[in-house]
C-alpha cells in the first residue's frame, strides 16, 4: 500500500526572482510539513524538469540544494503526465520496500525565468526535428490539429470548447493561489486573440511561475489517509502525425488498465482531476476517460455536472487553464487539489463527497497518459 | 540503410519521400534503417506523388520566432497521402478537412516546404 501523506503548494502566477530550485524547495518545505514529517526522514526523491534551467541531474541539485542525502533520486520526464507518472513510480517504490518516505517535487519559473516565445519555442520541440518543427508549429497548433479533427468527428463547436475554460474559471474564483481571479464568459473566450485556430488565447493555459510537491508513504502518518487504489500508463505515439485514430487514443487505454488495477469502475468516482492545457484536452480527456459520452462532455458542463455541487466536481482549483502551468507542477496542482478536498481542508472550495478520485495526465500531443484513482481511507 | 537515402524536403529537395517495407508492406514516414511494424532492415524508399486528403487543419496565429512571425497566418494541415501515409505541411489557409489537395513547394522561414492546395 501506499499514500500520499502531504502536498504542498505555492500560489502560481509571477514569482519575480525565484529560481526553479527556489519554487521546488517552497513546495517541499510545505509538503513535507503537511506530512508531519522531517526532511531527513525523506528517503526518495523524484523530481520533473525545469526548460528554464535544464540539467542532467536535477534531483540530485535539488537534493543537494535542499539539504537531505536520499537513498533514491532521478528526475522523470514524461511532459504533463510527469506528476502522475512520477507519483506512480513512488507508489511502486514504496510498496516494494525500497523506501518509506518519496518526495515527489516540481517547480519552475516559467513565466518570469525566459521569455513567452522561448517558453512556446522549447515547448514546439516535442515535435519531430526534421518532419514537423522545420513547419512552424506551435503546441497549440499540435493540439488545434487534433481539436479540428476531434470537432469534425464528433460535431463539437468552438462555443463548446469555451465552455471548459468558463467552468475552469469560476473554480479559479475562489482559489486564492490562483493566476486568473476575473471571470469570464463564452463570449470573451470567442473573442480572445487567435492562436491557432480552432484554438483561441483563452482556450490555452498560461505560462506560469510556480511549485508543487507531494510526499508518497508507505504507512499514512496522520489520519489523512489517502491511499493509491491504482494507476497505469498507456504510450500510443510521440509526434501528432503519427497518432492513431481518435478512438485509439492512450487516455481509454490507460483508464481501462487503471480501472483493472483499482477494481473500482466510473460509478464508484466522486471527484476528477483531469489535465486541461487547453480547452479541447480535457473535453477529450472526459470522453475518452468515460466521464460523458461521445461529444456530451460541454453539455455536461453546461448542466452544472462538473461544478463544485455538481455529481462530478472537476479540477476545482481552476486547473492549467486559469490555475496556471508551470511546467511539470501544473498539473501536479490537480493532485494537491484532489486531496485537500479528500481530506475536507478544501474550505470555500469543499465539495460533499471526495472519497474515491479519479486523475489523469497527458504528455506531448496526447501521447503519454497516466491514469490514478485514490481513496479516502477511514 | 544500404542506398543512399532519396533526397527530400527536409534536405531541400522538392520531394516527398517515404519507405516501404519489403517484409509486411509496412509504410512509413519518417524515416528510419528498419520497418518499425516488423523491424525487417532497409524498407524501400518511394517518391510520393503530393497528392492526399486534408485530415486536420490549424492556423496558426501566433508564432514564436522572428522567421515564422513574417508568415502568420500559416495554416499547418496533416494530410493522408494516396500512398496511405500521414504527413504534417502547410496548406492554403481556407483548407477544410475532407479536401483532396495537391503538394507543391514553397519557402518557409529559410527552408523548402510541401504546400498543399485544393486539387483541380
Amino acid at each position: 500500500m501506499s499514500f500520499v501523506t502531504g502536498v504542498g503548494l505555492t500560489p502560481y502566477g509571477r514569482h519575480e526572482g525565484s529560481s526553479s530550485l527556489d519554487l521546488m524547495s517552497k513546495a517541499a518545505e510545505l509538503a513535507i510539513t503537511d506530512a508531519g514529517l522531517k526532511r531527513h526522514q525523506i528517503d526518495g526523491v523524484l523530481c520533473g524538469y525545469s526548460t528554464v534551467s535544464p540539467h542532467i541531474m536535477l534531483a540530485t541539485v535539488f537534493a543537494e540544494h535542499f539539504g537531505i542525502r536520499p537513498a533514491y533520486a532521478h528526475a522523470v520526464q514524461v511532459g504533463g503526465a510527469t506528476g502522475l507518472a512520477m507519483t506512480m513510480l513512488a507508489h511502486h517504490l514504496v510498496e516494494a520496500g525500497v523506501v518509506q518516505h518519496v518526495l515527489v517535487v516540481a517547480g519552475e519559473n516559467r513565466l518570469t525565468g525566459q521569455s513567452r516565445d522561448a517558453s512556446i519555442l522549447a515547448l514546439a520541440q516535442v515535435g519531430d526535428p526534421h518532419y514537423e518543427v522545420p513547419l512552424g508549429p506551435t503546441i497549440p497548433a499540435y493540439y488545434g490539429l487534433v481539436a479540428s479533427r476531434y470537432m469534425h468527428e464528433y460535431g463539437v463547436t468552438q462555443e463548446d470548447l469555451a465552455e471548459f475554460a468558463v467552468l475552469m474559471r469560476t473554480h479559479a474564483l475562489s482559489h486564492p493561489g490562483a493566476q486568473f481571479n476575473d471571470p469570464i464568459t463564452v463570449a470573451d473566450i470567442m473573442a480572445s486573440k487567435p492562436v491557432a485556430l480552432p484554438l483561441k488565447l483563452l482556450d490555452c493555459c498560461p505560462v506560469s511561475d510556480g511549485g508543487a510537491a507531494f510526499v508518497v508513504s508507505r504507512e499514512a502518518t496522520s489520519d489523512m489517509r489517502v491511499r493509491v487504489l491504482g494507476c497505469a500508463q498507456a504510450h500510443t505515439h510521440q509526434h501528432v502525425t503519427a497518432a492513431p485514430a481518435l478512438s485509439e487514443l492512450g487516455a481509454e487505454i490507460a483508464i481501462a488498465r487503471a480501472k483493472q488495477q483499482a477494481g473500482v469502475g466510473m460509478s464508484d468516482v466522486r471527484y476528477a482531476a483531469v489535465y486541461d492545457s487547453f480547452t479541447i484536452t480535457l473535453a477529450m480527456l472526459l470522453e475518452d476517460l468515460g466521464l460523458a459520452a461521445r461529444g456530451e462532455a460541454a453539455s455536461r458542463v453546461r448542466s452544472g455536472y462538473f461544478s463544485r455541487n455538481g455529481e462530478m466536481p472537476l479540477n476545482t482549483h481552476g486547473g492549467l487553464l486559469s490555475y496556471g502551468h508551470c511546467g511539470v507542477g501544473g498539473a501536479m496542482a490537480h493532485l494537491v487539489e484532489t486531496h485537500l478536498q479528500m481530506t475536507g481542508r478544501a474550505g470555500n472550495r469543499q465539495v460533499r463527497d471526495a472519497s474515491i478520485a479519479l486523475l489523469h495526465g497527458d504528455g506531448g500531443v496526447l501521447s503519454s497518459h497516466v491514469s490514478m484513482f485514490l481513496e479516502r481511507v477511514r | 540503410m544500404s542506398e543512399q537515402p532519396m533526397p527530400d524536403w527536409t534536405v531541400g529537395a522538392e520531394a516527398i519521400v517515404y519507405q516501404c517495407c519489403a517484409a509486411c508492406g509496412n509504410l512509413q514516414y519518417f524515416r528510419r534503417s528498419f520497418c518499425c511494424i516488423c523491424g525487417a532492415p532497409d524498407p524501400v524508399e518511394k517518391r510520393a506523388n503530393g497528392q492526399g486528403t486534408i485530415y486536420a487543419t490549424s492556423l496558426v496565429c501566433r508564432a514564436a520566432t522572428a522567421e515564422t512571425r513574417a508568415h502568420v497566418p500559416y495554416n499547418i494541415v496533416l494530410v493522408d497521402t494516396e500512398e496511405g501515409f500521414r504527413m504534417m505541411g502547410h496548406g492554403s489557409n481556407d483548407l477544410c478537412i475532407g479536401d483532396k489537395v495537391k503538394a507543391r513547394f514553397a519557402r518557409f522561414a529559410d527552408r523548402l516546404i510541401p504546400y498543399f492546395e485544393r486539387a483541380v
